[in-house]
C-alpha cells in the first residue's frame, strides 16, 4: 500500500472541503413554502491514491451517494474542490466519463428489453473502445463474472445477481482507472456476493483499478477494503484502517455464557451484563482485552455449562461512534 | 494499465457539440435512437400494431387536411394555397424539431426518478442522449405530413419566384425547426426546477405550431406582436412566408426582417443552451 502522506503525486481522487447544500422547500399551508437548507455533504476532505480499495460507509442519508455523485460529475458541489485524475468532474463530465466506471446498485445502466450483449455493444461505440481492446475486456469479464450463458438473454429476464454482474462488466469495458460502486451487493444472495467480491479483488490486483465502494454490508468492507471512511451528517467521522475503527469506536466483544440455572446478572470485573434470558447471559467486554481471564472468573465463581465469544460487528461500532459524538456535540 | 489519449482541452461546448474524447452529439443520438428502435422491435406484435395504428392515423390526418383545404376558400384574406403554404412550412419545421428534440420534454420523469444519473456518467452530451430517449419512428409521420402539404402548396402557388424567395423556403423551414427546438430545450431545462412543467412547454410548442398554421391577419394584433417580439415564433414562418407570398405583415416591420430567422434561431439556440447548462448544474438527483 502506498504511503498516502508522501506520495501526493499519485493521489488520484482529491476532495478539499467539499460541500453540497440542498435547498428544500416544504409545503406549509396553501401557497406558503418553508425553505430550509440541508447540508448533505458538509466539508469533506480526503485523497485516494491509485490502486486503493476504499470502503465508504455510513447510515442512510449520511451523504455517501451525494459524494459519489459529485465525484462522477452528476452533481455540482456547492463549495470546495474536487479533482479526479486531475479533472474537475462537474466541468468536464464527458472527458472524465472515459476514465471512470460507475455501478449504481439500485439503478441498472443495462437496456431492459435487449439481450445483455447489446448493452456492451452500445458501450463499445459510445466509449469508442478499440475493437481488440473491447474483445479482450469483454472476454475477461465474461469469464470472471460467469456471463457466457447470459449474453443472449434480455436483461429483464436476468436475476438481480446476474444483472449486477452484468452491470459491473458494463462499467469496466472501457478500462476505467477508477470504479465507483454504490451498494454493489445490495439484495444479492451469498453466492453472488462472494463472486462480486472475488472479482473486485482480482480487478484491483491485476489491473490496479482504484475502487471506491459504498455499502451496507460490512462483510464487503472486511473482505475488500484495507481503508475505510465513515461519514455521517455529511462529515467524515473516521478515515483509516479497519482495525483502527474498532479502537476508536471502543468496540466490545460479547461473551455468551450458559449457566446451570437462572441467576441474577453476574458480577464480573472488566465486563458488564448486556442481557439476561433464563440461564443465558450476555457479557460485554472491550475488544482489545483478552477473553481468557474473564472466562476463568466466570467458571470459578458460577456454574458454567457452555460459552461462546462473539466478535464485534462494525455496524455496532459505528453506531457507538455516532452515539459518542452525539453526546459530545 | 491502458493509456488514455489525453483529450485536447476544449471549451465547454454548446449542447450537441463533440468533446475531444467523447462521442459527438449526433453520433450519440444515432446510436441511442437505434437501440430504442431495436428495443421496441423486441415486442413484435406491439411494434406491428403501433406501426399500423400510426399509418392509419397519419393517413386520416392527410384526409382531414385535404377536407379542410377543399372547403376553405380563404382565411383572413389569404387564399387556399397560401394557407396551405403557412400550414406546410410550420408543420414541417415543427415536425423536424419534434423528430430531433421532441423527447427532451420527457426529461421531467428522469429528473424525478433520478435515472438521469445513468446518462450523466456516459461520455456523450446529455442533451443528445435525452433527445434520443425512447426514440420512435412514428415521429417521421409528422414531418411527412408537413412536407406533403408544403410541396402541394408550392405546386398550387402562383407566384413570381425570385432566387431569394426560393432560397428562403428551405431556410425558413430549417430556422423554424431551430426555433421550435430551442423552445423545447429551454422548456426541458425548466423541468430541472419545476418538474411538471412539460404541459406549459407543450402549450408553446404545439400551441405555437397551431397558431402559425393560420394567417396572422385572423388574430388580434396584440397576439401577433407577442409572438413576434416576445416569444419569437413569428420568425418560424409568418415573417418569411409573407415575404415569399408578397403580402404585408400586420405589424409594421421592414421587409428585411423576413431574412432574420437564421439570426433569431442562433440567438434562441444560445439562450436555450445556457438554460440547459444551468438546469444540468442544478440537477439534484435523488437519494439513492
Amino acid at each position: 500500500m502506498t504511503d498516502r502522506e508522501t506520495d501526493a503525486v499519485s493521489d488520484f481522487i482529491e476532495l478539499e472541503d467539499v460541500r453540497k447544500v440542498f435547498d428544500v422547500r416544504r409545503k406549509k399551508g396553501f401557497l406558503r413554502r418553508e425553505r430550509h437548507e440541508v447540508r448533505a455533504v458538509d466539508g469533506i476532505s480526503f485523497t485516494v491514491p491509485r490502486g486503493e480499495i476504499v470502503g465508504y460507509i455510513g447510515p442512510n442519508g449520511a451523504g455517501k451517494s451525494t459524494t459519489i455523485k459529485m465525484l462522477t460529475g452528476i452533481l455540482t458541489p456547492s463549495g470546495g474542490r474536487i479533482r479526479v485524475a486531475g479533472i474537475e468532474p462537474s466541468r468536464e463530465r464527458t472527458k472524465l466519463a472515459h476514465r471512470i466506471g460507475v455501478v449504481f446498485g439500485q439503478r441498472t445502466t443495462l437496456w431492459w428489453d435487449l439481450p445483455l450483449i447489446d448493452s456492451y455493444k452500445l458501450a463499445h461505440r459510445m466509449y469508442r473502445i478499440p475493437d481488440a481492446r473491447f474483445r479482450e475486456n469483454l472476454d475477461r469479464c465474461v469469464e470472471l463474472l460467469d456471463l457466457a450463458d447470459l449474453l443472449a438473454v434480455p436483461v429483464r429476464q436476468l436475476s438481480l445477481g446476474q444483472r449486477m454482474r452484468g452491470d459491473i462488466a458494463a462499467a469496466l469495458l472501457h478500462d476505467p482507472e477508477v470504479l465507483y460502486l454504490d451498494e454493489p451487493t445490495i439484495g444479492l444472495d451469498v453466492v453472488s456476493k462472494a463472486r462480486v467480491r472475488e472479482f473486485l479483488r482480482d480487478l484491483n490486483a491485476t489491473a490496479g483499478t482504484t475502487v471506491l465502494l459504498t455499502t451496507h454490508d460490512l462483510q464487503d468492507i472486511e473482505q475488500l477494503c484495507k481503508r475505510v471512511m465513515v461519514i455521517d451528517h455529511g462529515r467524515l467521522m473516521y478515515d483509516g484502517a479497519l482495525a483502527g475503527l474498532h479502537e476508536i469506536g471502543e468496540s466490545e466483544r460479547t461473551l455468551v455464557v450458559d449457566l446451570e440455572r437462572e441467576l441474577p446478572p453476574l458480577d464480573i470485573t472488566g465486563a458488564r451484563v448486556l442481557r439476561v434470558e433464563g440461564p443465558r447471559q450476555w457479557l460485554a467486554f472491550p475488544a482489545t482485552a483478552s477473553a481468557a481471564p474473564l472466562v476463568t472468573e466466570v467458571a470459578s465463581s458460577y456454574p458454567l455449562v457452555d460459552l461462546s465469544v462473539r466478535e464485534p460487528d462494525i455496524e455496532a461500532v459505528i453506531a457507538k461512534m455516532y452515539a459518542d459524538r452525539a453526546e459530545l456535540g | 494499465m491502458a493509456e488514455h489519449a489525453p483529450g485536447a482541452p476544449t471549451a465547454p461546448g454548446a449542447p450537441g457539440t463533440a468533446r475531444a474524447t467523447g462521442v459527438g452529439g449526433l453520433a450519440a443520438f444515432r446510436i441511442i435512437a437505434a437501440m430504442w428502435i431495436r428495443s421496441t422491435m423486441t415486442y413484435r406484435f406491439s411494434f406491428a400494431m403501433t406501426l399500423l395504428a400510426n399509418f392509419v392515423v397519419t393517413f386520416f390526418d392527410f384526409v382531414v387536411i385535404l377536407l379542410m383545404f377543399t372547403h376553405v376558400e380563404g382565411l383572413g384574406g389569404f387564399g387556399f394555397a397560401e394557407v396551405a403554404f403557412l400550414y406546410g412550412t410550420t408543420s414541417t419545421a415543427f415536425g423536424l424539431a419534434d423528430l430531433a428534440l421532441g423527447q427532451v420534454s420527457r426529461i421531467g420523469r428522469r429528473v424525478r426518478d433520478g435515472t438521469l444519473d445513468t446518462l450523466l456518467v456516459r461520455p456523450a452530451p446529455v442533451l443528445a442522449q435525452v433527445a434520443a430517449d425512447r426514440f420512435a419512428l412514428r415521429r417521421l409521420g409528422r414531418v411527412s405530413q408537413g412536407l406533403f402539404v408544403l410541396v402541394w402548396s408550392l405546386v398550387l402557388l402562383d407566384l413570381d419566384w425570385t432566387v431569394l424567395k426560393v432560397c428562403l423556403v428551405p431556410l425558413m423551414v430549417l430556422s423554424g425547426a431551430g426555433i421550435f427546438g430551442s423552445v423545447m430545450v429551454a422548456g426541458a431545462a425548466f423541468q430541472f426546477w419545476a418538474r411538471d412543467a412539460a404541459e406549459v412547454v407543450n402549450s408553446f410548442t404545439y400551441g405555437g405550431n397551431t397558431l402559425l398554421q393560420y394567417p396572422p391577419t385572423i388574430f388580434a394584433r396584440e397576439l401577433v406582436r407577442g409572438v413576434t417580439f416576445v416569444l419569437p415564433l413569428a420568425f418560424v414562418n409568418w415573417l418569411p412566408a409573407l415575404y415569399v407570398l408578397g403580402r404585408p405583415y400586420p405589424v409594421d416591420l421592414p421587409e428585411s426582417t423576413a431574412f432574420l430567422p437564421p439570426l433569431v434561431t442562433a440567438v434562441c439556440a444560445l439562450a436555450a443552451g445556457a438554460c440547459w447548462r444551468a438546469g444540468l448544474r442544478s440537477y439534484r438527483s435523488t437519494g439513492s
